[in-house]
């Protein structure tokens, strides 16, 4: 049928071998699971300009589309790419900023009344550490996400993924630079992405 | 399943009445998907997802799966995604390029062009008897790549797609040409596809030209989400038609559309602020747009539906759309964005941003239209809201006939577009022969004469 790409080994995994399982890696990785458990609460109990606080000021917010495609074609054409065509995100601050805004109205029909939504984070680990485990300013950080809505009375959604994210160490703690979101879904089985991931 | 014939009572556009069971009806439903996506032409996909011999792109008409396949020769085919043996998908893909189609199940495989090639044991089991020729995967009975957007009917009867069109054309197609005036030229840069619990004419009736609906996007509004948001505007889109008259129309074929006319000094009005180099960019479009087409020039499209369920922004964010019902009370959205294949990088990239944060499930404009679509449905499914019909009284009889843009022309907000395409909704579901169901123009401009 088609040319067949061979399938590249994500660079994360690559790393992941490289990062010892040692004290520090574990008190980083606690860190880190703090910081998000901490970003959840923001989110789910709607305090979201602090949550755009979280956000570094060159935040890349990405959500590919997922497409159906042919073994083997996976790594190449399988996700919609940052920075070009369509995708569900593929914004900035200012962008996120906007949406925070939006929901801020009160007159955000989708988003009013509010949804009730919480966020799961697990399966948190470090991909990488620079410069090195001594002295972390940025980490690249994997997860798993559940995130569950409900909305008015009967509308329901699950939205289970992935997420690569890329920390950064400020002043004011860890801020997220980079996130990639891999919902786990082709066709949008929900008729609306109001909430964050 | 019963079979329904109270389609004039059901739809009473006199009286600007029409009853809430063609949204929620489940005997009615089954009836649409038999008389109006089996005739009308649906939009399948556009030629840029299939740029080479053997691409496909796998699509759907109606509640049906298709494959768009551009064959060895170049040429394009649109064929029922079903394996003529025991109906399994023969292409579970979404795009990729092919020489053949290889079903899964019993392993029959089709070739570009939709003929059956090969099948397993073709000598010992079937010598004689199967006739390859009779067993090619289902092609649609017509096709037509209209500036590079690729329609298709089932019906062999329909008239060809520009007589389906008829005076809806031009508005479409400047959904389709190029900003500076050429015709055709567009590509899709990416596609939205996402199912929302509502009946499909929600979002089919919306974008006809229901103006009146702007209240549900005040949010955006207030905050500001346009192309000069940064400097400060508010807003969600641009102000290009500030001095523009507003037209609706509702053509004789049950198309509708909301376009606008700018005034005889026609001029460019500054809409891309927060970038200098989108905005010369822009003006220069305008410009050679305006040479090109002369007094042609000064009517600009904003959002059209051609019946039943292909829907248009024709500026920003420029995109088609398809309506495919799922359900009497669920319907998957596809929408095609488009941009002109020869635009600089620059304004590719700035459009693809603007029109990820306003359209569709994730965009702030959009998310608040798939709100009132399914409340809307699901506050109409029972049986006391069933004997209440929906109010479709607005701006009657306030429309002329002469207008040289044809079809019946409103210049205020008016549901007269809606009850436009339920009339002819109404001859699809009665089974009406192609005459009645173009609602025969040539009678409509008589009369105004
Ligand atoms: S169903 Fe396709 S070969 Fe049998
Ligand atoms: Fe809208």
């Amino acid at each position: 049928m088609t040319t067949t790409v061979q399938d590249k080994q994500p660079a994360a995994a690559a790393a992941n071998a490289a990062i010892e399982r040692t004290a520090a890696y574990y008190r980083l990785k606690a860190d880190v699971e703090d910081f998000y458990y901490h970003e959840a609460d923001l989110i789910d109990d709607r305090r979201f300009r602090d949550w755009l606080d979280l956000l570094a000021e060159d935040i890349s917010y990405f959500m590919p589309i997922r497409r159906n495609v042919k073994f083997g074609q996976q790594a190449a054409r399988e996700n919609t790419r940052r920075g070009e065509g369509m995708s569900w995100f593929d914004e900035d601050k200012w962008t996120l900023t906007k949406r925070v805004e939006q929901i801020l109205t009160g007159v955000h029909y989708a988003e009013e009344p509010l949804s009730r939504i919480t966020h799961m984070v697990s399966n948190v680990q470090i991909k990488a550490v620079r410069p090195d485990l001594d002295a972390p300013r940025e980490l690249d950080v994997t997860s798993r996400f559940l995130v569950y809505q409900n909305r008015v009375e009967y509308e329901t959604y699950t939205f289970v993924g992935r997420r690569n994210d890329t920390l950064r160490l400020t002043e004011a703690g860890w801020k997220i630079a980079r996130r990639e979101i891999l919902l786990e879904q082709n066709i949008l089985m929900a008729k609306n992405l109001t909430t964050f991931f | 399943m019963s079979v329904r014939n109270d389609f004039d009572q059901l739809v009473d556009v006199k009286n600007g009445f029409i009853s809430r069971e063609i949204f929620v009806n489940a005997d009615i439903y089954r009836q649409e998907l038999d008389k109006v996506f089996t005739r009308a032409w649906l939009l399948v996909g556009h030629e840029s997802l299939v740029p080479n011999p053997g691409d496909f792109y796998t699509s759907r008409m109606g509640d049906e799966s298709v494959i768009l396949c551009r064959d060895k020769a170049g040429e394009i085919h649109v064929f029922l995604n079903s394996c003529r043996h025991r109906g399994m998908k023969v292409c579970r893909y979404e795009q990729g390029n092919t020489s053949l189609f290889t079903c899964p199940y019993h392993s029959w495989t089709y070739t570009t062009d939709g003929k059956l090639q090969g099948v397993p044991l073709h000598r010992t089991l079937y010598d004689g008897v199967l006739d390859r020729e009779a067993n090619s995967l289902v092609s649609v009975a017509k096709l037509c790549n209209y500036k590079g957007s690729i329609w298709a009917t089932w019906d062999k009867d329909a008239p060809d797609f520009h007589t389906y069109l008829g005076d809806a054309k031009i508005h479409l197609d400047q959904a389709l040409d190029c900003r500076d005036g050429r015709e055709g030229g567009s590509e899709v840069i990416g596609v939205h596809k996402w199912v929302f619990p509502a009946n499909w004419k929600f979002a089919a009736e919306n974008f006809l030209g229901d103006t009146y609906h702007n209240p549900s996007h005040r949010s955006v509004d207030l905050i500001g989400i346009g192309p000069s948001a940064a400097a400060g505007k508010k807003g969600r889109r641009d102000d290009e038609l500030e001095k523009a008259k507003h037209v609706w129309i509702s053509f004789p074929g049950g198309h509708g559309v909301h376009s606008a006319i700018q005034p005889e000094a026609n001029e460019y009005i500054e809409s891309f602020l927060d970038n200098p180099i989108l905005e010369k960019y822009f003006r220069h479009c305008f410009e050679e747009r305006k040479r090109r087409l002369g007094e042609q020039a000064r009517l600009l499209p904003f959002v059209g539906t051609i019946f039943p369920n292909t829907s248009y922004h024709g500026r920003q964010p420029r995109g088609l759309c398809a309506w495919h019902p799922h359900s009497p009370t669920s319907t998957e959205g596809w929408r095609f964005f488009l941009v002109d294949k020869d635009a600089p990088q620059e304004a590719k990239d700035y459009l693809r941003h603007y029109y990820m944060r306003y359209s569709g499930p994730a965009g702030m404009t959009e998310q608040d239209d798939m709100e009132n679509w399914l409340y809307a449905t699901a506050a109409s499914t029972g049986t006391i809201a069933r004997r209440h019909p929906f109010n479709y009284q607005q701006s009657m009889g306030a429309y002329v006939t002469d207008h040289p843009l044809g079809g019946e022309v409103s210049t205020q907000v008016t549901e007269q577009i809606a009850r436009g395409f339920y009339r002819r909704w109404t001859t699809y579901m009665q089974g009406g022969d192609w005459n009645e169901l173009l609602g025969s123009p040539a009678s409509n401009r008589q009369a105004a004469e």
